[in-house]
């Protein structure tokens, strides 16, 4: 496979598997039959847990949380693709990322309950915190990259952003430094159709999303988001071209988000509930699922052991994430600086002795 | 007259001001279909059409920027930021061209635009959702910068910033969004921006206070009223230009001044109230001027959100303080 069969500016597509599940044998990637399992299994974590989320908002237990449901196979298939030493940017709806890369799920449940310790990622995990300003985090990765360039590693970077990032200054920012440096770096655009409620049409004039790499001299390509092999070859073409040291690639990938675009949000003042009855079948798990029963490697009864293996482990983490102390008025100034400067030292000292006057 | 939230007086200044001069418009994230995520615009785009509501990408530069040039044409912008806490990448536009267009084109040109965003803490909203640096924009030459704390005000005032020949930052103190009503007639007059408001009069201590900080200090004023203190409250409205003629005749006549606010402390506009008092009022002081301010930190997560904003309590705390000096 190659990307530049896909132009985005003669419409071409990448996609391995049709809506029904079937494989374009000459795409298929020579996956064995335990890593195609485990992308079902990671998605299928992501969507529990997603659902869980959702759940625990309702509940009152958890924040403002923004759902993935819709968007699994391009967070899965693009990180099954990297060694473990690449680094992940994300944005602030890669949670599927986040678990396939290992991010403790009581952090995850944590960060969202509105508690800082939900942002401390072991920095072996090369996973960035959450960004919540859209866009602004796509320079870290092209920094990041940069860097690793620099120092002559392997490794590459990839960045997860929406599709309204791609409007942002920051965005073009980010491919301008990244072109010219050829840096080891994936640009990973999730269209999900919506921002907010500004449709993708409303976003960018431009037809595709991906043609935006050519003004920066980097290639783009445009990829059945909804497809985990699609994103896993993708990211695997993107990351050769980065260790062979020919630069950055830009992905879009077109998926649709299901949910609401934060539990604050109500799509059905922007969007019909018939749209989004016509995506639903669509979805990553429901073909994916028809692909692996197609191999013979799917049951209801495989499901329901991994589903009943996924669910005992969700329950745990939102013990361990619900038994988490409270923060303590300290952690406000203690991560400020190396060395607590005099002008802090004062102000904890005073938010201290006030809290025991209370 | 009807009774109105912040919200709906805020949507209600807007419409009478659309309907009043076919030169505003309205732009922003959200504004349109969806009527801005907290519903601020909602009705506009169906009553005035999308040419004039105008959903924009998702970019606060574009959105400050194509503002600046419209109201270059005289026309009149009306620019929703989501949140405070995402103005930061259109800052550069406000910094280097916003206030700076009147002075550069000798008058040729002005910039008669509003920038409204909702700020400030105590709605459990993710990081960024919740800053408050008015400092930085007060440090700003060039531009106005409006906090309205009650629906009445919010109208009043914001009529007469859209009305203004100048740009203004109008923030808006989305904790209390939704909680306060207060009547707001149809057709109110514009209030004029630059001038404070005397919430409370009290022979004891000024509170000087903006957004949702005021009400804290209706809060600690009964309670400290209860003690026997005096509590004089003063809500800015305008935080530039400064009404320093009222600061200055209330705390000439309490001989105490605290201030209040939610920003981090220094160089927060407490510091710039606090010197203006030493300036005018020094010899009628009867201690030195306090500050309950937010502290030097990022805004915490909504689990440690308590920690940081100033209350009721810690003003009446303060006061205490002053009282005993
Ligand atoms: C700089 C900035 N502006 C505005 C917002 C408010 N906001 C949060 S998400 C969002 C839409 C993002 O759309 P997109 O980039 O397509 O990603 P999606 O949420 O669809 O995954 C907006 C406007 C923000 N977080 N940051």
């Amino acid at each position: 496979m190659e990307l530049a069969d896909y132009d985005p500016l003669q419409g071409k597509r990448l996609q391995v598997l049709d809506p029904e599940g079937n494989a374009d044998p000459a795409l298929l990637p020579a996956l064995d039959e335990e890593v195609l399992c485990l992308i079902f299994r990671r998605m299928l974590a992501a969507r529990l847990v997603d659902r869980t989320c959702l759940t625990l908002q309702r509940e009152g237990r958890m924040g403002t949380y923004p759902p993935v449901e819709g968007q699994e196979a391009c967070q899965v298939g693009s990180v099954l693709a990297l060694s473990e030493t690449d680094w992940i940017v994300p944005s602030f709806r890669e949670l599927a990322a986040a678990l396939v890369r290992g991010v403790p799920l009581e952090r995850i449940f944590l960060y969202w309950m509105g508690h800082e310790e939900g942002s401390r990622i072991p920095k072996s995990l090369r996973f960035l915190p959450v960004a919540i300003p859209v866009g602004t985090h796509i320079l870290h990765a092209t920094g990041l990259a940069m860097g690793i360039s620099y120092r002559r590693e392997k490794d590459a970077v990839l960045c997860f952003f929406g599709d309204g990032a791609t409007s942002e200054g920051d965005f073009h920012e980010a491919l301008t430094f990244a072109g010219v440096s050829k840096a080891p770096a994936i640009f990973f655009c999730q269209n999900n159709a919506w921002a907010i409620s500004v449709p993708r049409k409303a976003q960018c004039a431009a037809t595709a999303l991906a043609a935006k790499g050519v003004g920066y001299g980097i290639p783009g390509v445009q990829i059945d988001g909804n497809d985990p092999l699609a994103a896993y070859l993708a990211t695997e073409a993107a990351l050769r071209r980065a260790r062979a040291g020919e630069g950055p690639t830009l992905i879009e990938a077109i998926t649709y988000r299901l949910g609401p675009h934060t539990t604050s949000d109500d799509p059905g003042r922007y969007r019909s509930a018939e749209e989004v009855e016509r995506m639903r079948p669509l979805e990553p798990l429901v073909r994916y699922r028809l692909f692996l029963q197609g191999r013979g490697l799917w049951s209801e009864a495989w499901e329901a052991e991994i589903t009943a293996d996924i669910e005992k482990w969700i329950a745990e983490s939102i013990q361990k994430a619900e038994a988490f102390p409270d923060p303590a008025p300290e952690d406000i100034f203690d991560y400020m600086f190396a060395e607590l400067p005099p002008h802090l030292a004062r102000q904890k000292a005073s938010l201290l002795s006030s809290l025991q006057e209370e | 007259m009807p009774s109105l939230n912040l919200v709906e007086a805020i949507n209600l200044a807007l419409r009478e001001e659309l309907a009043r001069d076919p030169d505003v418009l309205l732009l922003g994230e959200d504004v349109g279909l969806e009527g801005g995520v907290f519903r601020v615009t909602e009705g506009l785009q169906q009553a005035f059409g999308a040419g004039r509501i105008i959903d924009t990408p998702l970019a606060e530069s574009g959105i400050v920027g194509v503002a600046l040039g419209l109201a270059l044409l005289g026309l009149r912008p009306v620019a929703e930021i989501q949140f405070m806490g995402f103005l930061p990448p259109a800052l550069d536009q406000i910094i280097s061209h916003v206030g700076r267009y009147r002075h550069r084109s000798r008058g040729v040109y002005s910039a008669p635009l509003v920038i409204r965003l909702p700020y400030g803490g105590g709605i459990h909203a993710p990081e960024h959702h919740s800053e408050s640096i008015e400092a930085m924009l007060v440090h700003t030459p060039g531009i106005k910068v409006v906090v309205p704390s009650s629906p009445a005000d919010a109208c009043g005032l914001l009529k007469s910033a859209i009305r203004d020949p100048d740009p203004v930052l109008f923030l808006e103190p989305k904790r209390i969004y939704r909680a306060v009503r207060e009547e707001v007639a149809e057709g109110m007059e514009p209030i004029p921006l630059g001038r404070a408001r005397q919430v409370r009069s009290g022979r004891d201590l000024t509170v000087i206070a903006w957004g949702a900080m005021v009400r804290e200090a209706q809060k600690a004023a009964e309670t400290l009223a209860a003690e026997g203190v005096e509590t004089e409250i003063i809500d800015l409205r305008t935080l530039s230009p400064l009404d320093t003629g009222a600061i200055l005749a209330s705390v000439r006549r309490t001989g105490r001044c605290l201030v209040v606010h939610e920003a981090a402390r220094t160089a927060g506009l407490g510091a710039e109230i606090s010197a203006l008092v030493m300036e005018g009022a020094l010899l009628q002081l009867k201690s030195p001027v306090a500050r309950i301010t937010g502290f030097d930190t990022v805004m915490p997560l909504p689990r440690g959100e308590h920690f940081y904003l100033p209350d009721a309590g810690r003003i009446v705390r303060a006061a205490r303080e002053i009282m005993s000096f």
